[in-house]
């Protein structure tokens, strides 16, 4: 899930940095690097060296330590640019690959997947009616050449071409190991000398101290040790002019952009590290420059000119804007009709519902999910095994704001969207231990002769293990298992009794709770009828050998599964002062109804329910009923999800396919537990009655709403603007892992090294990988979030102006909006400011009458489809 | 030949049947393949623990197979010979076991990676060359499984090619290797002098007859105790050559975990104790051991304790156990190392495969129990000393840079320096000295005296250059070529001037270097038919485009490089016999245009064929990816 980034705040700057810097050159750095700099030290006119850091780490990836894995939007930087645009500027520039190619394309034009007919309608809407015929011609024939090398790289590759010397394969090991070595978490057992000063600081000590150096040769020493010595300083002799700066840090940076940007991200987010460490891209480019100065200096001795002497080419606006090529445009003809050849099918289904609400009070139970798209497929199931169920879809932290500190746990976690920031803290008490040590992870295997003991015993210990784990693979400690987030039977400090700890407010009062049952309640339209059990479910995942396992939990509670939020939610809903403050306000929640909390483990497909001990007899009952029920449902769910995997045969009976699913989750050798996010590509914000009958193929995230209960679109409002960067964030990492899987993607994950617990790397000498690995994007369908909001046009677009934030992911299409209207059933296109009414080119929609044969069968996507009578 | 025998011989030649069987099922048979990788090494394991079971049973004999003669001439044999005994049982059990669960896990674990095909002929073949060395019954068999180790790791370390740094490492090991190779190579040239015989390990039982030869030679002995012990610090990672291991960590997680965690990385070790009988009578070869495996240990413990990288850090920890074993070995105490060898392998084989999960592993101890430190610092002595410790370690002793410094740079620097060297400035001075040579050596009338004693030196010295300026040559593809193969005449008539030789020994060591010569030379020719004028520079990536031209190419480089049984290696091995024992210096400088000769074929491969492709249709990683 997305935070909002940086780039909210930084969008309003200027695009090209050197013209607005050079109001506000940095003249007390100028007149210093004047006097320290060597050949070539020209005036630093120009350089904004705050301003230009800023504008690079804008456009380095975001991407934070491995334990706070969260999606967005790969590209964030370009959002203020229009989807295409940005996507062209970002290949012009640095070099992205930001679309499928021709070939690809062409491919799945050949095979039906990207229609005729709509190709024919994106090039009308696009062209004048003259150039449509031979823009045709070019989509399926011409050969658009190579794109051309991006600005990025250039300056720097003069080292190479002029010079004859490889800085980088010189520069980057030490460089990666020192920045490894000071932001560990607890990999290495003896750790960086010091790390509370700042990076720099901290190295300048060490040298300082040292009898031994860094460097070779003296000056780059002298440098590091003399604390004057600034960043133009050193930016003039390596590099000379000061036209050249910006680009030389540009090419600099981007040569290991993982490294930069976890460094870049932990300057502005310390707390991502439990361990805490003062970094800045500041201090991460001062040590590069230092280092590569050294190395210079090893092979030319002191005399050797700065780079902008030597390369006799002129500066370039690494990030300048260029117009959209022939080139790009056929690309972007080529993602839309990719696009609205699937939106036009799910937009015709939606299009043919008829929604009619069900009979008042006829629910057996309600279920509220998260609106992940995971969960999209399980509530098709629970409402065909069991009829009138009624499940509603609601981002998964269920509206609990909170920080959570597990009982032996001695620091808080945020368990909400990563742009909330809690003033709550609730805490566990009393539960059974849950962390075990293994002696295969201890530090003293790693010793001479603690190393000597074990490797002659628990050597032959780990043999046996590993064969146990080969044949018969079961949970050890390196599992990270959902359900231990919480304790099943602990209890939390879900209410406020005047405590306070570091400053958060242990537990919420009263009036916070009625707040918060009452306005997730709301939203997602459940406001009368209430069954006898409302089952309130979070969800997380259980995977082992993943070091991304924090991207499979719930996006809304910061990459944490749910089920400390879930039980929250409950305990607030239950609470006899919160109902009576609820009733006085007029929302009646029954007396006889009971919240009760679960967890969906979404890998493994099982329920864990919270707090079923204390139910009453009869809801005890009649929990048993429908726990079976959800047996059979997700026994179900697991094997719909099988049908992607190719290991496993999906004709087989539900339950034995269901043990496979969970055995992938604890086997080591297993590095596909489950398939995430991939696929999705929809995301519908309305009535559960507008998509039930629909076969939607596990690709949407359903976020309950009911228009009726928001004519004013207030609660709509927080949907969206939870809803776009959320869902949009997860659909464009999966966008760009997919399409660009070497560089915007983290490549595949079978050789991965974990480094300092932050992040992971190729090989030991690699820069970090950030972005998704090979394995969780090769079945996703690199196609925009389509948004479908079930509401009246003219409020939704009140709506979303309301927040800029939130419109300019619509305004700039990097998610589609669709509206239906509730009341005329029409559809309507957002596009360019305005809704424009939008009519499927295929209206038609196929019944699903061999799901079941298919399900068993298809790899691949499936049509929408209308379901006949239930899902099963 | 006794059943005992005939098995020994089937335990080699199985995975060799396996592997040839994986070449010829298609690429993307993955069912088949991992059947075939999981069938066989099961197959394997059971026959090894039967075969293990049979051997205690009839009370653990020595077996010794001699198979194979492949060349014979008077007072030469070349034979394969095959030998089982106590150590080879242990590491044929840790191997069969570990291979056989390696293969099974992989079998999951690589699902729908490029290159499946790739990965399982690959671990087929290393395990080939694993079994054939730790059963090798002379230093020929050995050299063989040896070289099959050392291709195979390459292919490995290298296995994502379409990436820089792999292909990178994998060049920057197998160059670690070829010292190792070397080592060997030079064992083998000097034992056949000391024994005047192709010597078999079985003869090192008698224990009488290595102490009355080691005595009647003792510089000889020392000398071959030396680059044993060389080609084992090479091999298993040890001081100065550390720094390779943690480096291979490229490809899979379990092959890394097979090949540098356990299998191929106690090579070294398994030398060693093959050797022992013949050097265990020299106290100068035991302080040797014990001070590398010292040294070792005490340089890899800090590395491994400052390594914030997981695979790095028990790679690291694996060398300091390894230099542990070493001190066992020198003190004589075989069982011990044996022991240690099992555990330490099953140990690190583990601790690599789970390694991604140390991160929920650790992240969750450090939620529960991380404390921040508090800082204090105190007197400046001990924080020198800290500092200074820390530093060095996390530099790895600079063991790195050092090597390029000393040994690689002056190497190109010189290579280099021949710039002069034009294609026709070569074909000037080479054709007609060589066709001079070859008309002197076949009519030794001719020389003139006083010139024949110094001509061999000289023909090495010019191969040497050759080879050298083929290794550092940046852009003419041909040019280096045709360096390397006129290297190799130069060789030959370094020998044929050296001492009378067999013409059918010239033959048998140029037909081998004159048939890859041609077919490598056509397939560079078909490479700039289709791709136009390509250079060395760079890694081109090439073989995504031309994977058939590719194995063809590396055929080729493998038959020039005297890969065996290539009848350049035979060749390569019958010329060694004419350098007698007294002329070090022309041993030396032939057997150092071979290391270059062989570095020079691999990077040229490297070069042309891996790393990424310009325009490669999945795109191209970054460099430092």
């Amino acid at each position: 899930m997305s935070k909002v980034d940086s780039h909210m705040a930084a969008s309003a700057r200027p695009k090209n940095p050197s013209e607005s810097s050079e109001a506000q050159s940095g003249e007390p750095l100028h007149g210093r690097h004047a006097a320290g700099s060597g050949p070539g030290g020209g005036a630093a006119a120009g350089f904004d060296e705050h301003e230009v850091l800023h504008h690079l780490a804008h456009f380095l990836p975001s991407q934070a330590p491995l334990k706070d894995f969260i999606h967005h939007n790969t590209l964030h930087a370009f959002q203020t640019e229009r989807f295409h645009e940005g996507l062209a500027h970002a290949t012009a520039s640095l070099g992205f690959r930001t679309y499928l190619s021709f070939e690809e394309f062409r491919a799945l034009h050949a095979n039906g997947t990207i229609r005729d007919d709509v190709l024919g309608r994106v090039l009308a809407d696009h062209l004048p009616a003259g150039e449509v015929d031979q823009w045709r011609q070019w989509m399926l024939g011409r050969d658009f050449g190579a794109t051309r090398p991006p600005r990025l790289g250039q300056l720097r590759a003069h080292w190479k071409r002029d010079y004859r010397i490889d800085l980088d394969s010189q520069v980057h090991p030490l460089l990666f190991k020192i920045v490894n070595s000071y932001l560990d978490q607890g990999i290495a057992i003896w750790h960086f000398p010091i790390w509370n000063r700042g990076f720099l600081e901290s190295i300048r000590e060490i040298e300082r101290g040292a009898l031994t150096s860094l460097f070779n040769r003296p000056r780059a020493r002298q440098l590091l040790l003399d604390e004057q010595t600034t960043l133009p300083q050193l930016l003039a002799l390596l590099v000379g002019d000061s036209r050249y700066w910006e680009q030389y840090l540009f090419d600099q940076q981007f040569g290991h952009p993982g490294w930069s940007g976890m460094v870049a991200v932990l300057e502005t987010q310390p707390a991502g590290l439990i361990d805490r460490r003062k970094v800045s891209l500041h201090d991460l480019v001062m040590l590069e420059l230092l280092l590569e100065l050294d190395a210079l200096d090893r092979q030319f001795g002191s005399k050797w000119k700065p780079l902008s002497e030597r390369a006799g080419v002129e500066p370039v606006d690494v990030m300048g804007q260029t117009p959209m090529e022939e080139r790009d445009r056929a690309l972007m003809f080529w993602q839309e009709a990719y696009e609205w050849s699937y939106y036009d099918q799910v937009l015709a289904g939606l299009a043919a519902q008829r929604p009619q609400d069900p009979a008042a009070g006829s629910a057996p139970f309600q279920v509220l999910m998260c609106i992940d798209d995971r969960c999209c497929s399980l509530r098709r199931y629970i409402e065909s095994v069991v009829p009138g169920a009624a499940t509603y879809g609601t981002p998964g932290f269920f509206g609990i704001d909170t920080y959570y500190k597990p009982a032996e746990g001695l620091h808080v976690t945020k368990v909400c969207p990563a742009p909330v920031t809690p003033r709550h803290l609730i805490r566990e008490v009393k539960t059974g231990g849950r962390h075990t040590a293994d002696v295969h992870f201890a530090k003293h295997s790693h010793g001479v002769f603690s190393g000597w003991f074990i490797s002659q015993t628990v050597g032959f210990w780990a043999a046996l293990r590993l064969i146990l784990n080969v044949f018969r693979p079961t949970a050890t400690s390196g599992t990270a298992l959902a359900a231990n987030h919480v304790g099943v039977d602990s209890e939390l400090t879900v209410e406020h009794t005047g405590e306070t700890e570091n400053g958060l407010q242990v537990g919420y009062t009263v009036a916070e709770m009625a707040q918060r049952v009452q306005a997730v309640l709301t939203s997602i339209g459940l406001v009368r009828d209430f069954a006898p059990l409302v089952y309130v479910f979070a969800h997380g995942s259980s995977s082992i050998n993943n070091p991304h396992y924090s991207a499979y939990d719930c996006g809304a509670c910061s990459g944490r599964p749910g089920s400390l939020n879930s039980r929250a939610f409950c305990a607030m809903a239950n609470h006899k002062a919160v109902r009576a403050l609820l009733a006085e306000r007029g929302f009646v929640i029954p007396e006889r109804t009971v919240f009760v909390a679960g967890l969906h483990d979404t890998s493994r497909d099982e329920f864990h329910y919270y707090g079923i001990p204390a139910l009453p007899q009869e809801h005890r009952t009649e929990h048993e009923r429908n726990a079976h029920a959800f047996e059979v449902a997700l026994d179900h769910n697991a094997k719909e999800r099988s049908r992607r995997f190719e290991n496993i045969d999906s004709s087989a009976a539900p339950e034995e396919i269901h043990e496979l699913v969970r055995l992938r989750t604890v086997s080591l050798f297993e590095p596909r537990p489950e398939l995430n996010h991939a696929t999705n590509s929809l995301c519908i914000v309305g009535r559960r009655a507008l998509t039930e009958h629909l076969f939607l193929d596990r690709r949407a995230f359903l976020n309950s709403y009911d228009w009726r209960v928001d004519p004013d679109g207030k609660f709509l409002l927080g949907i969206l603007n939870a809803a776009a960067p959320v869902c949009g964030g997860i659909n464009l990492e999966y966008y760009f892992s997919r399409v660009d899987n070497q560089v915007l993607g983290a490549g595949t994950k079978l050789p991965h090294n974990v480094m300092g617990l932050v992040g992971v790397a190729n090989g030991m000498e690699g820069d970090l990988r950030p972005g998704l690995p090979s394995q969780m994007i090769e079945v996703h369908d690199p196609v925009r979030l389509l948004l479908v909001v079930e509401h009246q046009p003219h409020v939704v677009l009140a709506t979303i102006r309301t927040n800029p934030a939130t419109y300019e992911w619509f305004a700039n299409e990097w998610v589609h909006l669709v509206v239906v209207d509730p009341v005329t059933r029409e559809l309507q296109r957002f596009r360019n400011g305005e809704f424009v009414p939008w009519k499927p080119l295929k209206p038609d929609v196929p019944v699903a009458r061999d799901l079941g044969r298919r399900i068993e069968s298809e790899l691949g996507n499936l049509p929408v489809m209308q379901l006949e009578g239930g899902a099963r | 030949m006794s059943a005992l025998q005939i098995a020994l011989l089937a335990l080699v030649a199985f995975p060799f049947a396996a592997f040839l069987v994986s070449l010829l099922l298609p690429a993307n048979a993955e069912k088949q393949l991992s059947a075939l990788a999981g069938g066989s090494t099961a197959l394997h394991l059971i026959g090894t623990l039967s075969f293990v079971a049979w051997w205690l049973s009839a009370g653990r004999p020595a077996i010794d197979v001699r198979e194979a003669v492949l060349y014979k001439s008077e007072g030469y044999e070349f034979f394969l010979d095959l030998y089982f005994d106590g150590i080879g049982a242990t590491f044929l059990c840790v191997g069969a076991l570990l291979t056989f669960l390696i293969s099974v896990y992989s079998r999951y674990y690589l699902h729908r990676e490029q290159g499946y095909k790739r990965f399982f002929n690959t671990i087929l073949l290393f395990y080939f060359g694993f079994c054939s060395t730790i059963l090798s019954g002379n230093f020929e068999t050995l050299f063989v499984g040896w070289e099959v180790l050392g291709i195979s790791s390459f292919l490995l370390i290298a296995f994502y090619r379409d990436r820089y740094l792999p292909v990178k490492n994998a060049v920057k090991v197998f160059s670690v290797y070829r010292v190792a190779d070397v080592g060997l190579v030079l064992v083998m040239w000097l034992s056949h002098h000391m024994w005047k015989a192709n010597i078999t390990f079985s003869s090192f039982s008698s224990d009488e007859y290595v102490h009355e030869l080691v005595s009647h030679h003792s510089g000889v002995a020392l000398a071959i105790a030396g680059l044993l012990i060389l080609a084992a610090m090479a091999k298993s990672a040890m001081f100065p050559f550390s720094p390779w291991l943690p480096r291979a960590m490229e490809g899979p997680t379990p092959s890394s975990a097979i090949f540098y965690g356990s299998l191929s990385v106690h090579m070294g070790v398994f030398l060693l104790l093959r050797t022992m009988p013949f050097w265990d009578h020299l106290w100068q070869a035991r302080v040797l051991i014990a001070g590398v495996g010292l040294v070792s240990a005490s340089l890899a413990a800090p590395a491994a304790r400052v390594q914030s990288s997981i695979k790095a850090q028990v790679a690291y920890a694996s060398i300091a156990q390894i230099g542990l074993i070493f001190v066992e070995i020198a003190l004589g105490l075989e069982t011990l190392a044996l022991v240690h060898f099992a555990g330490n392998a099953f140990l690190r084989t583990y601790q690599l495969l789970v390694s991604p999960s140390v991160v929920a592993y650790l992240i969750r101890e450090q939620s529960y129990h991380f404390v921040p430190k508090e800082h204090t610092v105190e007197d400046s002595i001990p924080r020198r000393l800290e500092y200074t410790a820390y530093l060095f370690a996390l530099k790895e002793w600079s063991l790195e840079p050092v090597m390029y410094r000393w040994f690689w740079n002056p190497l190109k620097r010189l290579g280099m320096g021949l710039e002069f060297m034009t294609a026709q400035r070569v074909a000037l001075f080479v054709l007609p000295v060589l066709g001079l040579g070859g008309f002197l050596a076949l009519n030794r009338e001719y020389v003139p005296q006083g010139a024949a004693a110094w001509l061999p030196l000289a023909f090495a010295v010019f191969a040497f250059v050759m080879m050298l300026k083929a290794f550092t040559e940046r852009m003419g593809v041909r040019r280096t070529w045709i360096l390397i193969v006129v290297g190799h005449l130069w060789i030959a008539l370094a020998v044929a001037f050296n001492e009378r030789v067999h013409v059918d020994e010239l033959v048998m060591y140029l037909s081998g270097v004159l048939v890859a010569g041609a077919i490598g030379f056509a397939s560079i020719l078909r490479l700039r038919e289709l791709e136009g004028d390509v250079n060395m520079g760079r890694f081109n990536g090439f073989v995504a485009r031309h994977p058939k031209l590719a194995t063809v190419f590396l055929l080729c480089c493998l038959g020039l490089a005297g890969f065996p049984i290539s009848p350049t290696f035979v060749g390569e091995d019958l010329l060694f016999t004419h350098l007698h024992d007294d002329q070090p210096l022309l041993a030396g400088i032939v057997s150092l245009a071979f290391i270059v000769d062989g570095l020079a074929l691999v990077r040229m491969y490297a070069r042309l064929y891996l790393g990424p492709l310009d325009g490669a249709p999945s795109g191209t990683a970054k460099r430092s990816a």
